[in-house]
């Protein structure tokens, strides 16, 4: 844990050092990152039985945490905007 | 939109590949995601130290634009540990660590699998893409209900990109520089929010 965010510290020294430079090949470098890694995460998946055999639990409990973590963003969002967002 | 039906086809096809034994071995044998993922960290770091852009906009700010993200991220996690409570099998950990993805979906799963398993990895996917989606689609009713900022918050980590054009839209253009800050630091904080969830 220590060592993932250690690491993303000195990518970000790295890339503060080359601000000046237009490094728009790390973004198409982060995409192919995620595919991969995604890529690993389904056969991770597709190799685990007790996963597939869930596939709807998992369904329907990312729904509940989504509605759940949308949800109260937006009751304080709207605390927010109500309270410093709108001149009376 | 594209970009993450593109994501979930890797996934998709990682998993139909491993059901119909299509791999070698040695890729099954080997654990390569760690390295993966600490090329991905590395890259991620160097494109937020690489960019000037969010602190660019933040000058000329009143300071209140600070509160946006602490919105979302308090909002989120109280939303989640709310909901820890019913969900069967599933720890106050667990659900603070999957609504730590703020929708950023690709990176939280990654984490969060190799952290708490391939299980929990695909639920923080699959809720963290409906997030996304709820964003996406729900923006005009979203503003009605909770104001302006709400498609903002809603949107997490995915405001200074992918739902970037329905907050412009439903918001309005002057909710453009809140929603990139916003997007910026709730980005920021996916990776320290999701690694301390998961690792707790």
């Amino acid at each position: 844990m220590l060592k993932i965010v250690g690491i993303m510290l000195f990518g970000m020294m790295v890339g503060y050092t080359f601000r000046k430079h237009n490094l728009r090949w790390i973004q198409k470098a982060i995409m192919v990152a995620i595919w991969l890694l995604l890529f690993l995460l389904g056969i991770a998946v597709g190799l685990n039985d007790g996963i597939m055999n869930n596939l709807d639990t998992i369904g329907w409990q990312a729904l509940v945490l989504a509605v759940a973590a949308t949800g109260g963003s937006v009751v304080l969002a709207w605390v927010v905007y109500r309270y410093w967002f709108t001149s009376k | 939109m594209r970009g993450s039906l593109i994501i979930v086809s890797f996934f998709v096809a990682g998993l139909l590949a491993a059901r119909w034994g299509l791999l070698p071995d040695e890729l099954i044998e080997n654990d390569f995601s760690m390295y993966a993922l600490y090329s991905l960290m590395f890259l991620v770091g160097m494109s937020i130290g690489n960019d000037t852009k969010a602190l660019t906009a933040l000058k000329g700010q009143h300071i209140k634009i600070l509160l946006v993200p602490l919105a979302t991220i308090l909002g989120t996690l109280a939303g989640c540990a709310l909901v820890s409570l019913v969900l069967p099998g599933r720890s106050l950990t667990d659900c603070l660590a999957i609504g730590s993805g703020f929708g950023y979906y690709s990176l939280s799963s990654v984490f969060i699998t190799e952290y708490k398993g391939a299980e929990l990895g695909t639920l923080a996917l699959t809720a963290n893409i409906i997030r996304e989606i709820i964003t996406l689609l729900g923006a005009p009713l979203l503003v009605c209900w909770f104001g302006k900022l709400a498609p903002i918050c809603a949107g997490g980590a995915t405001t200074m990109d992918t739902t970037l054009p329905v907050i412009t839209r439903f918001s309005g253009k002057e909710f453009v520089v809140v929603a990139v800050f916003h997007g910026f630091v709730v980005d920021f904080s996916v990776p320290f929010l999701v690694t301390f969830f998961a690792g707790w």
